[in-house]
């Protein structure tokens, strides 16, 4: 078989946003248990690395109102990942959790407690987003510069790891004859103080079976990538064409050196998507019918009012690009959202050629320009791919990300790894218990070995 | 054993926390001590509580570990995790964790405990608890420890917003209209533009409201300032009371501070808490104590009920104070859970039984079913 690279393979829970159909009578609950238990258990049949699950902090607004096009709402993440761990064995079960709206305290017994649950199969994707607006729904409120939120997430990780590091492996012995319940010295004092946290006392929750949860990080921009390079296991990216899947890869891999780290220390999966057909062309009118679903004309419409700033419910999504101008003054029309305009004018001016070019409607040009790529093929076709990709270096492997809850896996699951599965690049059955054995990712060094700066810190 | 005709109904919780409620348990031979924080130990006390179809369990928890002044096992996990990891594996039986106000953000509370209700179709419970302890404060580093009138003054804030948050989607806020490709109606949902002394949010939560509509709210009452917060906002009050006669009268001004607030008297679920070592004769549950007493090298001081003796004796002590309105139930503290637990369900619950004093099977799938508390209307519903 030689040495192929292994392929590394998570499934994304259906999103709040319009890659989720909704209106196909096939489309389930986005919050009855039974449609996260559904796709964790086809997964972990399957044998993928992980499951993961996004999180927002606030419903997003369009023009004042809560955006009511998508899927809106969704259950607490932690919660449901501790519930998956009832009904999943190997399976890892990663959980978006912001660094700007928590404190380390918290969270590091939180993923401390959901490691112990699972046996040894949690992850964080440590998310920076934070604005005013999510900020309302939190005691701090708004704050943060965008630098100081890479600076924040950074301190909250080191605080999270001297908790996590601060029980020995073995420090639960319960030994009844002397009364002793956790080896005398085992337990450590933490004493942080930082310029976002001060943190003093002894942790209470003992050290998880991995050690330190797997951290993922998703994140574009320079200071989300050297942030990524220095602190995390995985980094999870929106760059799932060949050729910037690539150039992200190389970039990010290239900064690791810097940190002391090896490559394959830090894994990098995009997000995709994937649409099976009997042949390429049955596969390519599946995933323009999926493409429909997902704009239909009133969210054509709120897709074009982010960029012009202004109300455009009077215009006929089958019709012709609005001639008025964007309104500059009016660009976060839409709220809650990760989205960057940047010059609405020299957009609308782009967008009204292309349309113009191709004759296209208000939602056709949506439909192209809102398109990300994703697999399109037969199984074969989506599997040679899949593999090319990972093969040479665009990227490590692939979150897939469904349009249909929670069944919008099933045909990939079943088709596409066994394939993956019968060119050797792609694991038959879980060669260990943890994330991390899935992961190739070796276990963070307990306390008692690590190097004396840590002690100066610790009482 | 005369019983009068028709018994009060009781409701019985118990407490899965630590190793037992004596802190010395986890010496005693078969605690399992090793296996404390293995979720399949739990799971499986969960069962053994559900075939005595009891109502509920609690877990415990604190930002810091067990005082070392009360017990040597140390080391806790995150209740809310804990409960919804029980969750998927059991039925009819109440969840309820403990989480604190003090050092957390209602809005992830909120959420915590409606995602636990939907994991469980409509089990939850959130037991409130608040710290004045100047440790857990340095835990977080936040500022100084705030006093417990002033903690419980937040706790109530919390409350508000979390049970507010609760009711910011209304049961019937996801239409998925094809016609106009609407998947919410955005007037059934509500922010709650909370603005007060602690905190500000402005809502709507980001999950929809739970099975229950309000997962039940359970409040230990040890204090003045926690007799108001019970008072106003509690569905469950758990007491403390060494003898029957003072059990009847916090339990009346209980009732009567809810009336004076402006509540049904009768939707207030007070459990008093019931401390148990369980033998087959007094002698041996005695002996069982003795035990635990030289292990541990002090006397079990526990501030409630205590009973070491038979299950019969047990199940006597319960329907004499459910009779006289002392209590409308017990949240039962195993001394051993490895050992007190399934003689609660196997020989104390069965006497109940034949008593006409308790279920036999679970009333409903909800929390709320089990407790005869009706499942609230939204605050925020348009009146008809
Ligand atoms: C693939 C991907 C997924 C993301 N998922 C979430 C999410 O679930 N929740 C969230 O709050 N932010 C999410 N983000 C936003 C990032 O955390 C980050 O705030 C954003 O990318 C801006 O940071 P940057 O300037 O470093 O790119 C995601 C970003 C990417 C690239």
């Amino acid at each position: 078989m030689g040495a192929r690279k292994q392929i590394h393979l998570g499934v994304h829970f259906p999103g709040v946003n319009n890659t989720t159909v909704w209106t196909d009578p096939r489309s389930g609950s986005q919050i009855d248990f039974t449609s996260f238990e559904h796709l964790a258990r086809r997964a972990e049949e399957a044998k993928l690395d992980f499951f993961f699950l996004a999180e927002g902090l606030r419903l997003r607004e369009h023009k004042g109102q809560i955006h009511d096009l998508d899927v809106v709402g969704r259950p607490d993440t932690l919660p449901v990942l501790a519930a998956l761990a009832a009904v999943t064995d190997r399976l890892g079960l990663a959980g978006t959790i912001n660094t700007t709206f928590n404190e380390p305290w918290e969270l590091a017994r939180q993923f401390a407690t959901l490691d112990i649950l699972s046996g040894g199969r949690a992850a964080w994707n440590l998310v920076t987003s934070s604005d005013a607006f999510t900020g309302e729904n939190f005691r701090r409120g708004g704050f943060l510069p965008h630098d100081e939120r890479y600076e924040r997430a950074a301190e909250l990780v080191a605080v999270a790891r001297k908790l996590w590091d601060s029980w020995d492996d073995d420090a639960v012995i319960a030994h009844a004859g002397s009364g002793q319940f956790v080896r005398p010295g085992s337990v450590h004092e933490v004493r942080h103080e930082g310029k976002h946290f001060q943190v003093r006392g002894e942790f209470t929750t003992p050290r998880g079976p991995q050690g330190h949860p797997v951290l993922f990080q998703a994140g574009d921009s320079s200071d989300g990538r050297d942030f990524a390079a220095a602190t995390a296991d995985v980094v999870f990216s929106a760059h799932s064409t060949f050729e910037a899947g690539q150039a992200f890869f190389t970039d990010v891999k290239g900064r690791l050196a810097a940190h002391g780290r090896r490559p394959e220390e830090l894994l990098i999966l995009p997000a995709t998507t994937v649409v099976l057909g009997d042949s390429a062309q049955d596969a390519a009118e599946r995933s323009r019918e999926i493409r429909l679903q997902q704009v239909p004309g009133p969210t054509a419409i709120a897709f074009l009012e982010q960029v012009w700033g202004r109300d455009l419910t009077d215009h006929d999504p089958e019709g012709a690009l609005p001639r008025i101008e964007p309104d500059v003054e009016n660009l976060d029309i839409t709220r809650g959202r990760v989205r960057h305009v940047k010059d609405p004018r020299s957009i609308a001016a782009a967008w009204r050629e292309l349309a113009d070019a191709n004759g296209w409607s208000i939602r056709q040009l949506v439909i192209e320009v809102t398109s990300r790529g994703g697999f399109v093929g037969t199984a074969t076709q989506v599997a040679d791919a899949i593999d090319r990709h990972v093969q040479e270096d665009a990227s490590d492997g692939f979150i897939l990300v469904p349009h249909l809850t929670p069944g919008g896996l099933d045909d990939v699951l079943d088709q596409v790894v066994p394939l993956l599965q019968e060119r050797g690049s792609f694991r038959t059955d879980y060669a260990g218990t943890t994330l991390r054995d899935h992961l190739g990712l070796t276990r963070p060094a307990p306390r008692a070995t690590r190097s004396t700066s840590d002690r100066a810190l610790v009482g | 054993m005369a019983f009068p005709v028709t018994p009060r109904q009781l409701h019985l919780g118990v407490d899965l926390s630590d190793a037992g409620a004596h802190p010395a348990a986890w010496r005693t031979h078969g605690s399992q001590a090793q296996r404390l924080f293995d979720a399949e130990r739990l799971q499986h006390l969960v069962e053994v509580a559900q075939r005595g179809t009891l109502d509920l369990v609690v877990l415990d928890d604190s930002f810091s570990l067990q005082p070392s002044r009360s017990t040597t096992l140390r080391g806790r996990l995150d209740a809310a995790l804990v409960a919804a990891r029980l969750a998927p594996r059991s039925r009819g039986i109440g969840l309820v964790p403990t989480v604190a106000t003090t050092h957390t953000e209602p809005f992830h509370v909120s959420k915590a405990i409606a995602t636990i209700d939907h994991v469980s179709g409509g089990r939850a419970a959130w037991q409130v608890s608040w710290t004045d302890d100047e440790q857990d404060a340095a835990h977080v580093g936040r500022g100084p420890a705030l006093t417990e009138a002033g903690a419980v003054a937040e706790a109530e804030e919390a409350v508000e917003v979390v049970t507010a948050l609760w009711d910011s989607w209304e049961d019937d806020a996801e239409i998925r209209d094809q016609a106009t490709h609407r998947f919410v109606d955005r007037a059934r949902l509500h922010y709650v533009e909370h603005d007060g002394v602690h905190f500000a949010v402005k809502g709507p939560s980001i999950t929809p409201r739970p099975p229950q509509g309000q997962p039940p709210i359970v409040v230990r009452v040890g204090s003045e300032a926690s007799f108001g917060l019970a008072a106003r906002h509690a569905d469950v009050v758990r007491i403390s009371a060494t003898d029957r006669d003072e059990a009847l009268d916090l339990r009346l001004r209980l009732r009567a501070a809810a009336a004076a607030a402006g509540r049904e008297p009768g939707d207030l679920r007070v459990l008093v808490d019931a401390f148990v070592v369980i033998g087959p004769d007094r002698a041996s549950a005695r002996a069982r104590l003795d035990l635990l007493t030289e292990l541990e090298g002090v006397e079990w001081d526990t501030g409630s009920l205590t009973h070491v003796g038979t299950a019969r004796d047990l199940a006597e002590t319960f329907l004499d104070w459910s009779a006289v309105g002392a209590a409308d139930g017990f949240v039962v503290r195993p001394a051993s859970l490895h050992t007190d637990l399934d003689v609660l369900v196997d020989s104390v619950v069965p006497l109940l039984r034949d008593a006409r004093a308790f279920r036999d099977r679970y009333a409903g799938p909800t929390l709320r079913d089990q407790l005869g508390l009706a499942r609230p209307v939204n605050r925020y519903a348009a009146i008809a």
